[in-house]
Formats: C-alpha cells, sequence, structure tokens
C-alpha cells in the first residue's frame, strides 16, 4: 500500500504526520521524502544514509560539424529550449523538459544527449525503517522529474509512506499520482481551509480516496470541519496546539518519543486507513 | 520602483500573515500574490475585483480515435507513458511537449492551447492588488508567477506607485524562481525549527544563486531561542540582512479568522510592535 501525505497550505504538519506515523507501525515500512526542494523528513528521521544517487535529465547537445541549420529542432520544441540563431544553435538546458524531440526530428542527426543535474537521492535506514529523500539541486526548476524518480524506488509489497510537497501543482500531483490513500493535513483557519479545497479538488481529479487530520485543531475555527462534513472526507485524527508539540518540533524531536502515548494514536490511525482502503478495493472487485 | 518579495522557503512560517501586516503599514503601494498555487493573500485583502483575465499556458495532446490507426509510433515516442494502450492521453501525465502531434503519421493528434488558470487586478482597502489563481493539478505556475509580477509593475506604473509588495510561493523551485528575477529585495520569514532553519538555508543560497540580496526575518521567535540564534548567525555568515524577531502572538491567527491583518485587530498586540519595527527599518533599507 502506497499513502502519500499532502495539505495544500504549507506547515501544516505533513513532516510531522509522515515520520511519526512511519515509526510508529511494526510493518514492514519506506518513507520517501517527495518535497524535494524543502526535504525535511530527515531532520527527524535522522537516518544512517548509505547511498547517495546523483540524479540527471537528460538534455541536447548538438554537433556543428553535423547541423545544416534547418531549424526542426527550433521549431519543435515547446518550451524555447533550443534556438537557432544565425549560425549556431544554443541549447537552454535549464528551459530543457527532456522530452526528446530535437533529437527526433534533426533529420542530420547532429543532436545526442548528455545529463543535466536534478538533485540527489539519499537512500538510508533507521531501525527497521528504508528511509529515501530526494534533494533538488540549488537553481533547479523542475521538481517532477526527481520526484518520479524517487517514487521509483518503491517496493511492492512493503508499506510506503510519502512526503508530498504543499500546494497543487504538478510536484504535488506528481507526489500523489497513483498512490492507494491521500492522507490531507491541515489547519481549521481560513488558510487552512482554502488551500484543502484545493487540495480535495487535486484528489478527486485523481480519484483517490482521502481523510484529514486536522493540526493545532483548537486554533481557529470550526469551518473546517464543517467543510470535511459536507464533502463527506473523514476527519481520521485531530492534534491539538500544545506549545510542548511545538518545542519538541522545533529541536526536531519526534512527537512520539517526546509523548509516548501517540504511538498508538497513529497506529490507530493505520487502521483506519487499511479499512477504508480495503473496503474500497472490495467495492471496486 | 521597488519591489520586495517575501517568501520563506518552508510553508506555514507566517510569511502570508507578515505581509498582510506590512500592507497596513506600507503606503504607496501594489500588493501582488504570486503564491499562485495556493493564493491566501485575498483571503485578508478581501478584494473587488477590477478585471479579470484567463492565463493560457502549455498546450496537451488530445488523440482523435476516427484518424488514429493505432500505429504505436505516439506510444514509443512519448516519455512520460502519457498515452494508454488504447490510445487516450491521460492529460495529467502529458507534458505538453507535442512530440507525439508533430510525428503522428495520421495527423490524428490535437494540441489545443490550455486554460490553466485566471488573473486579476483589483481594489482593496490597502490600495491596488494584482493576483492570480492557477487551475487545479495544473502546470505552468513559473509563467504564471512571472506574468502576475509584470502585471503588478505595470499597475504600480499606472497608478505613480513606487513600491510592488510580492507573496511569493514556499520552495525552491520553478515558481520561487520565478519570484526572484529583478526583485530589489526578498525578505525570508523563517521560523525557529530545525526545518525552519534547513529550508531558509535552502531557499537563502537560492537568493545568492540568482544574485538577489535577502534579509531574513524570525517569527515565533521564543518557541525556540537556540535556533533562532541559529538562524540569525547563518544571515550574518552569507550576508544577510537580519530584520528582526516576532514573537508568537495568537492574535496572528485570531486577526486572520476575522480577515484581519494584525494591526486591524489589534494595533497594541506584542506580534503588531515587532512587525511595525521590522517595517520601519525595512522601508529605510529598500529606500522608499
Amino acid at each position: 500500500m502506497i499513502i502519500s501525505i499532502a495539505s495544500g497550505k504549507g506547515g501544516t504538519g505533513k513532516t510531522t504526520v509522515a515520520t511519526n506515523l512511519a515509526v510508529s507501525l511494526d510493518d514492514q515500512v519506506q518513507l520517501l521524502d517527495c518535497d524535494v526542494e524543502e526535504p525535511n523528513a530527515h531532520l527527524f528521521i535522522q537516518p544512517v544514509i548509505e547511498k547517495t544517487e546523483t540524479v540527471t535529465t537528460p538534455v541536447p547537445e548538438v554537433d556543428m560539424e553535423k547541423c545544416t541549420l534547418c531549424k526542426k529542432c527550433n521549431e519543435i520544441c515547446q518550451f524555447k529550449a533550443i534556438v537557432v540563431i544565425g549560425e549556431t544553435v544554443l541549447p537552454f538546458h535549464e528551459l530543457c523538459h527532456s522530452c526528446g524531440g530535437c533529437m527526433e526530428v534533426c533529420p542530420a542527426g547532429a543532436i545526442t544527449e548528455v545529463g543535466r543535474e536534478l538533485g540527489v537521492i539519499e537512500i538510508g535506514h533507521r531501525n527497521g525503517l528504508e528511509f529515501i529523500n530526494g534533494k533538488l539541486r540549488i537553481g533547479e526548476a523542475m521538481s517532477p522529474p526527481l520526484i518520479r524518480k524517487v517514487r521509483e524506488k518503491t517496493r511492492p509489497g512493503v508499506l510506503t509512506i510519502i512526503d508530498a510537497p504543499p500546494g497543487t501543482s504538478c510536484p504535488v500531483i506528481a507526489s500523489m499520482k497513483d498512490t492507494d490513500f491521500v492522507l490531507l493535513v491541515t489547519e481549521p483557519t481560513p488558510f487552512g481551509l482554502h488551500d484543502l479545497k484545493l487540495a480535495i479538488g487535486a484528489v478527486n481529479i485523481l480519484g483517490i480516496p482521502h481523510g484529514l487530520i486536522i493540526n493545532r485543531s483548537d486554533l481557529g475555527d470550526d469551518r473546517v470541519r464543517e467543510y470535511a462534513k459536507s464533502q463527506g472526507v473523514p476527519v481520521l485524527m485531530e492534534i491539538p496546539f500544545d506549545r510542548k508539540i511545538a518545542e519538541s518540533y522545533s529541536k526536531g524531536e519526534m512527537l512520539v518519543e517526546s509523548m509516548p502515548e501517540w504511538k498508538g494514536k497513529f497506529r490507530a490511525l493505520y487502521h483506519q486507513i487499511e479499512d477504508i482502503v480495503s473496503h474500497r478495493k472490495r467495492g471496486e472487485a | 520602483m521597488k519591489e520586495l518579495v517575501v517568501i520563506s522557503g518552508k510553508g506555514g512560517t507566517g510569511k502570508t500573515s507578515i505581509l498582510a501586516a506590512f500592507a497596513s503599514l506600507a503606503k504607496n503601494k501594489v500588493l501582488c500574490d504570486a503564491d499562485v498555487d495556493a493564493a491566501d493573500l485575498h483571503l485578508i485583502t478581501d478584494p473587488s475585483i477590477k478585471e479579470r483575465h484567463d492565463f493560457d499556458s502549455g498546450h496537451t495532446a488530445i488523440i482523435n480515435q476516427d484518424k488514429c490507426t493505432q500505429c504505436g509510433r505516439c506510444r514509443e515516442l512519448c516519455r512520460w507513458n502519457a498515452i494508454s494502450e488504447d490510445f487516450v492521453v491521460d492529460p495529467i501525465a502529458c507534458e505538453g511537449c507535442g512530440v507525439c502531434y508533430y510525428f503522428c503519421p495520421e495527423e490524428a493528434i490535437d494540441f489545443p492551447l490550455n486554460t490553466c488558470g485566471e488573473w486579476f487586478i483589483s481594489d482593496t482597502r490597502f490600495g491596488p492588488m494584482a493576483h492570480a489563481s492557477l487551475g487545479i493539478a495544473e502546470e505552468n505556475s513559473g509563467k504564471l508567477v512571472t506574468l502576475i509580477r509584470q502585471e503588478g509593475r505595470k499597475l504600480a506604473e499606472e497608478k505613480g506607485l513606487d513600491l510592488l509588495i510580492t507573496d511569493g510561493p514556499p520552495g525552491i523551485g520553478c515558481p520561487v524562481i520565478a519570484s526572484l528575477g529583478g526583485a530589489t529585495s526578498v525578505l525570508i520569514v523563517s521560523e525557529p525549527t530545525v526545518s525552519g532553519r534547513h529550508d531558509m538555508e535552502r531557499v537563502s543560497e537560492l537568493a545568492a544563486f540568482f544574485k538577489v540580496p535577502a534579509m531574513v526575518c524570525v517569527n515565533k521567535f521564543d518557541l525556540n531561542v537556540e535556533e533562532t540564534q541559529r538562524i540569525e548567525d547563518f544571515a550574518r555568515q552569507r550576508d544577510i540582512q537580519l530584520m528582526g524577531r516576532v514573537p508568537f502572538d495568537p492574535v496572528f491567527t485570531k486577526a486572520m479568522v476575522q480577515g484581519k491583518t494584525i494591526f486591524e485587530y489589534d494595533d497594541q498586540s506584542e506580534g503588531a510592535r515587532a512587525v511595525k519595527k521590522i517595517w520601519g527599518d525595512l522601508i529605510q533599507k529598500l529606500g522608499v
């Protein structure tokens, strides 16, 4: 099973939920941090990293000896990433989406592909927990291809927990797509509610069953609960605001370690998710 | 004209609440919400929309089943696995590269332009505002960020205003990069947590990479004074201007629930006093 943890609004507690859920279970678990722009799960998990892989994406290189300046590459590229100016062809690697169109269309066979570094993937563990982390290179604009590479590390047969980035655009979709359940984490404030509506919209487009966690549940107002009810989204857990929780989070401590009573709650959360997912699968079958 | 872009790296540090508080204090400015993926500033500023425009960007392939002979050329070329075995394009997986459209021997593929969001010019009780909203699950957020900043700038020029205050997106990827180019300064609103510091370090490296001068303030500083000091030490080492500290103050949430800035809610609160001091220093640094 793959559970992705998303939120719409940033800073609502995705990473807190992902990391605490991951360490609370006896099952074999792998945790994938797909918030590759600002990955934080490692700060709490403190894994032993065994392997670091550099991830690249193919971008064009032009052999000017073979190029006939026919401009077909320039014409096919939707991203203005290869431009013919006078007697030269300029590839703009940072704009390239790696579709391979220019190489395919070139009648002279003048284009080959080299790699542009997207970032790295770190692989490690903490006790029995397998930990995988993507880290976008500073200055790199495109996170979805790195997120897809992180997700290629998913192992069938184990429980995979994905910490997704905030928002509702392509990086979030790349993190949630083809997961079995989306756990949405929000806070009961106008900003939290507004962004939750967008996140539920995105999850509905993908057609994935989902549930809600309300963090800092006693700050703000009741509109998030009312909205969840009106949409039929189950509230699976509430985490009250507690200055002790906030302070221990600030130091990088895990909630289930500083307050062990939470371990049982995260296990119960997982069982609820299992029930919803298996119920849904039976419904489909 | 000067443009202050407020970013944070990590989400939820209080970037938009602090920016809204600046809106109460700043004069002769245009507000710009460039966090197009999850725009929230309008929840405080309550804009009345004067102009509404579609944001058209990017294309998606659609296979015309009447013309398709299922030769498989498109599936062979598509690097996004966006075309199913029965030759239907998954619009979410489609990157909009047009390779299938270009090479289809039957010319069976359409490649229409997408409308993937909207942008607005509005009036607010704080002055004019340019804002945008990207459609759910859409792409091209960076382009919309660039567009809305240009529109904000135009608006300021038309109205003879000399400051643009822009709410930037979280993270360090495409929309953040698009929010940095040409900015006078970025203010990084951080929080004193291990995550807040880690993310602030990465986003300040991004600002340095694009050579935009950075400033930092620490929100909720009293939640962890040691982490606050670490953030400030990092800033000093990197020549990032320190703009001060804001205490953890429930007034931010209370004001937000009522759709107000903290100055409208309680201008004598600790939070309001701290933000006022930061704003005073900021306008000196910006020279407005």
